[in-house]
Parts: C-alpha cells; structure tokens; sequence
C-alpha cells in the first residue's frame, strides 16, 4: 500500500501555500515532516488527510484516485498539536466513536476500547470527560482514538509540541513502538530536528512550501542535499562560512589560508560555501589540521550540561554547542576550532558539493 | 449555624490539597457573614437599592391582593382584607388565561423558529468566509436598531392580504426579525469558541455533516443556545406594538388583554394588578435556569 502525491500543490487566495510536490510514502513506514513554522506541514497533512482539496495534482492511494473522495470515506486518522477529543463525550465513547460509525459489534468495539486503553495508560480514566484529565492523559485520548481506528494513514502533527518536557520523552518512545504493528503509513510532522532523528524512518524536510529532500532521516540528516535542508534539519541552524579554493589552496572569508586536503581536494576552483554544525565547533584543538577562528562572544546560554555560545566572526553569527558549563563574558573574545572532517560544501547557488568526511564514511 | 456549614468544606477530600489554611480563610468569611448583619453604611445603601429595585414590583404585588375598593379608598402598605379573588378571575375567565395562553404559544413558536434558523447561520458565520461575510454580519445586527413601529404597517398589511392577520405564526414570524439576528449573534460566539479541529476531527471519524452538528457540536454550546433561546423568549415575552397590531381576537397576546380592561364601573385595578404578577413569573422563571450564563449572553458569547 502507498499513497502517492502526484504534482499536488496548494494556492489560498493567491498565495501558494505548497509548491507543486511528488511524494510516495511506503506502506508500514514512518514519515517525518520536518520544517520550522509555516514551512507547509500541517497543509500538506490536510492534504493527504483529505480535509483540504489540492489547486491541482492527484492523491493516489494504492494507485487509485483519491482526490475527490470525502474526507470520512478516506480511512485516516489524524491527531493535532491541540488535545482535540470530544469534550462532551467520555474518554471510553471518544475513543469508542469511530468504530460505533462504522456499524461494529458492541463487543468487539468494547474489546478495542479497553486493549487500546490499556495500551495508552487511560484505563482508569474510561469513565472521566476529556477535559478532567491532564494534558498528557489528554493527548493520550487522542492517540488512542486515532490508533483504535486502525486507519491506513495516520498523521500525527505535532502531536507533543504542547506538552511538558517530561511527557514528551516519554510518549516519543512511546509513539512509534505503538504505531509499529500496525502496518500503517505514519506521517509525523515537527520542528525539532531532534525529534526526527528518534523517531528514525523516512524524513521530508520542508521550507516555505517546498519539499527539499525525502530519504531516510539519517541520510537526510548526514547528507543534506543542500543548504536549506541542512538549515532545517540542525538545531540550531548550521552555520556558514564562505570561502574561495585557489589552486591547491582554500581561502576563508577570514583570510584563513590552509592546503586542501580531503573534501577540498577534488573541487574546482571558485568560491563556496562551508557549513558545519554547532556541536562541532569546540574550544580545544581537536587535532593538530582543526582551524582555528578568532571570535567574540556575543550571549552565552547555559542548558544544563551543554553551553550554546552565540558568536561573531567576521560579521557572520554562529552558534556553537558546547560541553559543559561555561561562563563566560559577554563580548569578550574566544578561539573556536574546527576540524575539516567536519565541513560540508555547498556552492555558490546552495547545493551541496561535497558531504563532510566524517558523514560520507559513515 | 456556622458550625455546620464549616464542617463538610474541611473534611471535603482534597481540602488539604488546597494551599492556605482553609480553616482560617472559611471563619473569617463567615466573620464577614456576621459583619454584614450589623447596619453599616454598605447595609444602608444596600437596603435603598433593593427598595427602589422591588418598590413597583411590591406595591403590584400589594395591589393584586387587594379589592378594587380598597385600592381607591385607602392607602395601605399591606392589604388590609387579603383577597385572592384577583387571580380566580383570570384563571376562571378565558377572555383573561387565554392572552397567556396565546402569548405562550408564538413565544415558543419564536424561540424554536429563532433557534432552528440561527444555529446554521451561526455556524457558518463562524466557519467560513464568504463573500461580503463581515457586512452580513453587521447588517444582521443593524435589524435590531429599527423601532418596532417602523415594521408594524407593513408587516399588517402583508399579513392581513395573505391570510395570516390573527395568527399565532403571524406573531412569531414578526419577532423572528430581531430575534434571529440576536441569536445568529450570541450563538456565533459560542460557536467560535469550539475548536475547528473538533470539527474536522469528526470528520475524519467517519461523522456525516448533520450527525457531528447534532451529536458532537450542539452539546458544546448547549449553554449557548439555552441563552439564546433565553434572549428570543424575553423579547418575544414583552413585545407589545407588534403583537397587538398583527393579532385582534383569536390570538390576542396577555399585554394587549391588559390594556383593554376598561369596564362599564372603570379600570379593573386590581385584575389588572394581578395580571401584571402573572406576566412577570414566566420570564423570572426562565432568568432562574440561565442565571449563570446571562452575562456571557449579554456580551453575545464573546466572554
């Protein structure tokens, strides 16, 4: 089973919301879409969900057309970033309705209710009203009424971005060892690259209406295809800076001058661009060929273990993440290091040119 | 009595969750139950609101227990010989019971009519956007600022020339053209209050379009529409012009009974007086259920 978008693209009032877009998710798969805010997630959900039509294209679902068929006819469930359930109904008849409209029998569905309950923790919640319970319980309602449906696609967006720190760990292991059994396409949508990354499968990542890249989310996330992929999926944005290969050498913006070695060798001459990653810059010399930037410090942040220093180079903004807990002065200046290994390529139009070592190797 | 009272609020399960000495903060609001027995200035002024507040409805009230001889003669604060006579009158007398009867019955009328047409408008005033929507709205609202007079001549001319003059539907159509803009307006506050998602998700659920909006939607503004039936009821209740323009006999409403009861020997005080009692008790009766929602009513659900 797949379902397939063929050209599909959506335009409100002129403005276009998804740019013409092919996707074809695999059955039993699980699908990130990752973008930051108003990149196309949720419109491309409804899409698929079939609660908003496409300006144009085809929805295909195991190779039949979809387009037009109601959404209640479509076989999907859908769970939002809001705890949506009934407020009216209790948690046992919210998660019982979609099996009631579908003429089951009373003790099948009382069967479903109660294994998927105990499934979700809410067993001892059957009796309340959605709205007595915490936002967790909540959410786990609506996971349940989604899951119990046993849909064919299955589209979850943003599904933890509203709750607690705590909650969140631990419904995102949760979620996918769920879902497995069911053999169903899943369609996740969120902002953290993070997320993405535990949650593993296929990944899609989106920017202003676009679809940039879709493999599997570690070969996204190892080889981004191109710049703003690589933006995306790095959290925080990976950091830029341009540089010019002459003869054998390369020349940062900086005015650093080193030999080419490794992924530089086999470029062309011209003028490029290097990302790298906030985890890789680090305040030791990790090696003796790691360049060496002189930068100034311009706000320090602290996240328990880690350090996210905010930095000026040369009128470029980096962020770099760092282990342990630094305290530094705002303004003061500090050497960061970078290994070459750790640099991808992109040339002048944003398209990656060479992986970074260490990704290509792995 | 504050004994009593105190007791089951501190023992309650989950008293002891609540932060603060529940105690202490449950003795001295009873400390101000006390206070507030003593005259002090607050009590004073208290005392002068609710007079003026329940004067005329007392000195009704005074008057319908009274015999008309009494009324004209003397000047009593409380009847002199009690008399009930008032009220068997309108209870017995058709041409009386009636005009509550007739009033009820395009009251209801109007309050189903106003509901049934206002919940699918609300809804989709609430949910979509269409052409001109804003102006829609607005203009729904601008029914309400014409006095009824202006609609009296045409709506008795039209009625009168298709049958409809004396009619209990004449009536409650009539009122429908302010109270259906009221309704669409505070129902489409409720409205917008729930969720879109909820929406689709029961769509999504395998809901139909008329199953979701009886089964999963109307349930969570039933306190909306409880105050917009309210609202239409109370309108509905004390319109006067249009409902004696538009009825003579056959579905005269109690207001235009009670300003006709000149009689051969004079004004008929205290039938009169005691109509008035009759005509309040539906109304403060229908305030009594909706008492907890009348605020957000009066904002039109926007609270």
């Amino acid at each position: 089973m797949t379902l397939q978008l063929e050209n599909v693209s959506k335009v409100v009032s002129g403005r276009t919301h998804i740019y013409p877009t092919d996707l074809t998710l695999q059955n039993g798969t699980m699908n990130v879409l990752l973008g930051p805010t108003l990149a196309g997630k949720t419109t491309l959900m409804r899409l698929m969900a079939g609660l908003d039509k496409p300006s144009s294209g085809r929805i295909r679902w195991n190779g039949e057309d979809v387009t037009n068929v109601r959404v209640q006819d479509r076989g999907v469930a859908m769970v939002y970033q809001q705890f949506i359930n009934y407020p009216s109904m209790t948690v046992y008849d919210n998660i019982a309705s979609s099996m009631r409209l579908s003429g089951r029998p009373a003790d099948e569905i009382d069967r479903q209710v109660r294994k998927t309950a105990e499934l979700m923790k809410l067993t001892p919640m059957l009796d309340r009203k959605p709205l007595q319970l915490s936002g967790g319980q909540q959410q786990r309602c609506a996971l349940a009424r989604a899951l119990v449906k046993n849909a064919g696609l299955v589209l979850l967006d943003e599904p933890l971005a509203n709750l607690d720190y705590k909650l969140r760990e631990e419904l995102r292991i949760e979620i996918p060892k769920i879902f497995e059994e069911s053999g169903s396409i899943f369609v996740y949508a969120t902002t953290e690259p993070e997320e993405a990354l535990l949650l593993g499968g296929n990944t899609a990542t989106l920017w202003e209406g676009r679809i940039t890249q879709f493999g599997p989310t570690l070969g996204v996330y190892r080889q981004p295809v191109d710049a703003t992929t690589a933006r995306v999926f790095s959290d925080p944005p990976m950091n830029f800076l341009p540089f010019e290969k002459r003869g054998g050498h390369v020349v940062f913006a900086d005015g650093l001058d080193v030999k080419a070695t490794g992924q530089f060798t086999a470029l062309a001459d011209g003028r490029y661009s290097a990302g790298f990653r906030p985890n890789h810059l680090a305040l030791e010399r990790p090696g003796p060929e790691a360049l060496a930037f002189d930068t100034t410090l311009s706000v320090s942040e602290l996240t328990g273990s880690e350090t996210f220093i905010h930095l000026d180079h040369h009128g470029q903004r980096w962020v770099g993440l760092v282990h342990g807990v630094h305290e530094f002065e705002p303004g003061r200046s500090l050497d960061v290091y970078l290994s070459l290994a750790h640099i991808y390529i992109f040339d002048g139009d944003g398209r990656l040119v060479a992986p970074a070592t260490y990704a290509a190797a792995a | 009595m504050s004994d009593t009272t105190m007791k089951p609020t501190v023992s309650a399960p989950g008293a002891a969750s609540i932060p603060g000495d529940v105690t202490a903060e449950r003795a001295t609001a009873n400390a101000r139950l006390k206070s507030r027995f003593r005259p002090t200035g607050s009590a004073f002024v208290m005392g002068l609101y609710l007079l003026f507040l329940l004067l005329p409805i007392y000195w009704l009230l005074n008057m319908s227990l009274k015999t008309n001889q009494e009324i004209l003669s003397t000047f009593s604060l409380i009847p002199l010989r009690p008399t009930l006579e008032n009220y068997l009158t309108i209870l017995t007398d058709p041409s009386w019971y009636m005009g509550y009867v007739n009033s009820l019955i395009y009251v209801v009328m109007n309050t189903v009519i106003s509901i049934m047409v206002a919940l699918p408008a609300a809804y989709a005033f609430s949910r979509y956007q269409f052409m001109g929507d804003k102006h829609l709205f607005f203009w729904l609202l601008t029914n309400r600022m014409a006095p009824p007079a202006v609609f009296a001549l045409p709506f008795f001319q039209l009625y009168s020339s298709v049958g409809l003059f004396d009619t209990h539907i004449a009536v409650a159509l009539a009122h429908c053209l302010f109270n259906v803009p009221l309704a669409v307006w505070i129902l489409e506050g409720f409205m917008r209050g729930v969720p879109r998602e909820i929406d689709e998700t029961a769509y999504i659920d395998g809901y139909s379009f008329p199953r979701f909006f009886v089964k999963i939607f109307m349930p969570l503004i039933a306190s909306g529409i409880g105050v917009a039936a309210f609202f239409c009821f109370m309108f509905s209740w004390v319109e006067l012009l249009l409902s004696r323009t538009l009825t003579s006999v056959d579905a005269k409403p109690i207001a235009a009974t009670m300003t006709r009861t000149v009689s051969a020997s004079g004004l008929d005080w205290g039938v009169l007086a005691a109509a008035g009692i009759l005509t309040i008790v539906p109304g403060a009766l229908v305030i009594w259920f909706v008492r907890n929602y009348i605020a957000k009513g009066f904002a039109l659900g926007r609270v």
